[in-house]
């Protein structure tokens, strides 16, 4: 047992997180998650601080980044481990998991000396500045533009971002922004990498279904990039955006089951409490709960393994759905089981988490792409379907 | 434990494929329906013959290849896909476990050769073994130098075509094992079910002699429980076979059918119900192959869980992805003609079988319930 690097790895993660989410960072337990995104803030902004310096940061990275080099075993690990200990939503997620990779594939030497460190560290934050008041879904039909100013060589940007989670807690925005006039759809967009806090660059947080404020609306006016902050050439915007995306759907995803797997037995508890599981009914729905998280370990592991063919990676198209329409369901059957109480805003901390699943997890199937566009990339880029007309109209 | 087939798991798998595709198409599978006999004696001599796969899972020491449920579930899969009229299910997963995991060192040595050889077809009779509801079961009682068996079996795939029949039947508070031959304590009547791609029977029993019991006697209910959940996962994974064939139909129907000047696959209604077929077969298929590589590794009882999880999820999904055939085929799919009928009966045939849908799950419930969702 202690030979195989996986196992030690756990053991380390393990005891890491005991002894350190502990003490004024016990409020952070289960916090912070996709919905909860700004739930104590500067508190995560520590923790990231101590994540990194007990090197757990970034740690699928290279070592020469001052990652740990994990192999996509050890990583799937470690974020299991993290999540069983109750690890709090990553502020440094979007950094971490989206940017670092984007830079170490497609990113200069320059850009990366002065990225990859302050990610590493915990202590510079990202967010993604795609989605626009007119483009979601369909994202290439942005509009944000980024004009050439031949003095500077800066970028300058005017438009507007809009769900931007996490802007009115990060340092750097990355925007996808129309740098040829005139051009449409994926051509003429061009990747930047832009500070937030500058002139011309306005944060408005937007209230969500819970409550909270994790998204907001970004505008920008005026606001400047570096010529040496664009990602590969301008022009090839859409293309670096897209890989980026590609990074997401990654190993997170696994330690995000072990947080289902807890809400799943924590709908278990209470359903025995309330004696809900004596309804047939809620029986057959905990049991297929229970099927749709084992059959989406499997599917993970299928998708993420090496050297998978082509079945896989038709079944990695459809991941992100399973998953997410999962956790919808399981929030709904959480409150079921709660029985009336489950709407009444007390102060139990067990049926505030149902309650915030409840919410939070109708989220899953908009963001990183809705349940229809789901559909219709698996459609067409797996079963060949003709793809969608485009319409020349709307208003 | 991994998710990645191996090399020769990726031969078996296309050989399978390739096999049925050519010996088990649409025109083949009609003219056994015409014979009435759901059986397809060319089709059996060269899959459990010529190729001996009722071999891959037979132990070694009884002249077999001693592989895994990882293999099983490849050639179920590959099976279901065509509706394969053949007693694969019956002989080399079902039999063969129950042979090899309970009953004595002679019962083995006398079938399980024969088996890995192609030369017997196996039906096993289990009707009590995942029925919820206690009113299916055979009972055995000692009767004068042998045992009398009574009860309910229902009607039993591959009965007819078999010259091996095994039936477990509840004994005192355990469990034990006959092994009969047609005629011999037993009478086999052919039924004629909705289902023509299989042949099914039904079982007149009665006194059978005391040399017929061939379980080891000492069992445990973990050993019967192992059993179960490989007969339950091989099905399950013709199941999801039958799926990917009902979707691989309907898919070449609608690329080529044209309503409204374009492609009846063109319209988004359409797209996305087969897209929500291809995930719900991801999942399935995700569950199936991941309970046969943690077959190895994982308690009995785990077994049974992922077993019974995956005949859930690709029970439903042979069904969905039938009715789905036949409605996207508009009236062609009401025809006799086209497939889309085949796999709607076969679907509803195999739902039946080693319980329902709502045990299985209810059984995972009680599990679930009592022991924690694991990870
Ligand atoms: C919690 C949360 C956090 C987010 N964080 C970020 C972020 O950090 N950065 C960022 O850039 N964006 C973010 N987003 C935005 C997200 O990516 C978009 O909301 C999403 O892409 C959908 O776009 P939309 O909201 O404009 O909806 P629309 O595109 O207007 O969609 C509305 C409805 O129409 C359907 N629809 C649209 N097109 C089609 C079609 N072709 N076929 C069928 N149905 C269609 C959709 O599925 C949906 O049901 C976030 C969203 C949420 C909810």
């Amino acid at each position: 047992m202690s030979q195989d690097p996986v196992a030690a790895l756990r053991a380390e993660v393990r005891h890491w997180m005991e002894t350190h989410l502990v003490g004024r960072f016990l409020p952070l337990k289960h916090r912070g998650h996709a919905g909860d995104g700004d739930a104590l803030p500067e508190l995560r902004k520590e923790w990231e601080r101590e994540l990194a310096a007990g090197r757990w940061t970034c740690p699928g990275w290279p070592e020469a980044w001052g990652g740990r080099g994990l192999s996509v075993a050890e990583q799937v690990a470690f974020q299991e481990e993290y999540a069983r200990a109750g690890g709090p939503g990553r502020l440094g997620h979007i950094g971490e998991g989206l940017v670092g990779p984007t830079l170490l594939a497609f990113g200069t030497e320059d850009q990366q000396r002065r990225f990859l460190p302050g990610i590493r560290a915990g202590t510079d934050f990202w967010c993604q500045g795609y989605s626009e008041p007119s483009a979601g879904s369909d994202l290439a039909s942005l509009s944000t533009r980024a004009r050439l100013d031949a003095a500077t060589g800066d970028w300058v940007v005017h438009g507007q971002k809009v769900w931007t989670s996490l802007a009115h807690l990060s340092d750097w925005i990355f925007v996808l922004a129309r740098c040829e006039e005139g051009s449409v759809g994926r051509k003429g967009l061009i990747f930047l990498l832009m500070r937030l806090d500058q002139p011309g660059v306005e944060i408005q947080p937007i209230r969500q279904i819970g409550g909270g404020t994790e998204f907001n609306a970004v505008f920008f006016d005026g606001a400047r990039a570096k010529a040496r902050d664009v990602v590969g050439q301008p022009g090839e915007g859409w293309s670096i955006g897209m890989a980026l995306l590609g990074f997401e759907r990654g190993i997170s995803t696994l330690g995000q089951q072990m947080a289902f797997a807890q809400e799943l037995d924590l709908v278990c508890e209470i359903a025995r409490e309330t004696g809900a599981d004596r309804s047939p009914v809620i029986r057959q729905r905990i049991a297929r709960a229970w099927v749709g998280l084992r059959a989406m370990r499997y599917l993970a592991m299928r998708v993420l393994a090496e050297g998978t063919d082509a079945e896989a990676r038709i079944e990695a198209l459809g991941y992100k759905y399973h998953w997410s329409n999962w956790h919808r369901d399981l929030g709904r059957l959480a409150m079921d089981v709660m029985g009336p109480v489950a709407t009444i805003e007390d102060a139990d901390p067990r049926r505030d988490r149902l309650r915030q699943l409840f919410l939070f997890s109708r989220a899953d199937t908009i963001y990183g792409g809705t349940n229809e566009i789901q559909l219709n990339i698996l459609a067409e880029q797996g079963l060949g379907m003709p793809r969608e007309p485009r319409g020349t109209g709307g208003r | 434990m991994s998710l990645v087939l191996s090399e020769d798991q990726v031969m078996i798998r296309d050989e399978a494929a390739r096999l049925f595709a050519e010996m088990a198409d649409s025109a083949r599978i009609r003219e056994v329906l015409s014979h009435d006999l759901g059986h397809d004696a060319q089709l059996w001599a060269r899959v459990a013959g010529d190729l001996g796969w009722c071999s891959l899972t037979v132990p070694e020491q009884s002249r077999g290849l001693g592989l895994g449920a990882v293999e099983t579930v490849i050639l179920m899969e590959a099976a279901g896909r065509r509706l394969a009229p053949v007693p694969l299910w019956s002989t080399a997963a079902f039999a063969v476990a129950l042979l090899a995991h309970v009953s004595t060192p002679e019962a083995c040595e006398t079938w399980l050769p024969r088996i890995a050889a192609g030369e017997t077809i196996a039906a096993v009779a289990a009707p009590g073994i995942s029925d919820a509801s206690g009113l299916m079961g055979i009972a055995a009682e000692t009767e004068n130098e042998g045992y009398r068996l009574s009860g309910r079996v229902g009607p039993l795939i591959d009965a007819p075509v078999a010259d091996l029949l095994l039936v477990i039947a509840r004994m005192g508070t355990g469990r034990a094992l006959f092994a009969l031959r047609p005629g011999q304590g037993v009478e086999v009547r052919r039924v004629r079910s909705l289902d023509g791609t299989r042949s099914y029977g039904e079982l007149d029993l009665s006194h059978v002699p005391a040399m017929a019991r061939i379980d080891r006697g000492d069992l445990s209910e973990d050993d019967w429980t192992k059993v179960v959940a490989t007969a339950q996962l091989a099905l399950a994974a013709e199941e999801v076979g039958a799926a990917r064939g009902a979707m691989d139909v309907t898919l070449a129907y609608i690329a080529d059918r044209v309503q409204f000047g374009r492609t009846i696959a063109s319209f988004q209604a359409i797209k996305h119900r087969c897209a929500r077929l291809e995930i719900d077969l991801a999942e399935a298929r995700a569950m199936v192959y991941g309970a046969a590589a943690n077959a190895v590794s994982a308690s009995p009882q785990e077994r049974l869980l992922e077993a019974l999880g995956a005949r859930a999820l690709a029970t439903d999904l042979a069904f969905r992805a039938a009715e789905e055939a036949i409605q996207l085929h508009g009236g062609v799919g009401f025809t006799w003609e086209y497939d889309p009928h085949l796999y709607f009966k076969r679907a509803q045939a195999s739902a039946m079988l080693l319980g329902r849908q709502d045990e299985h799950l209810s059984t995972i419930a009680d599990i679930v319930l009592r022991a924690g969702v694991g990870s």
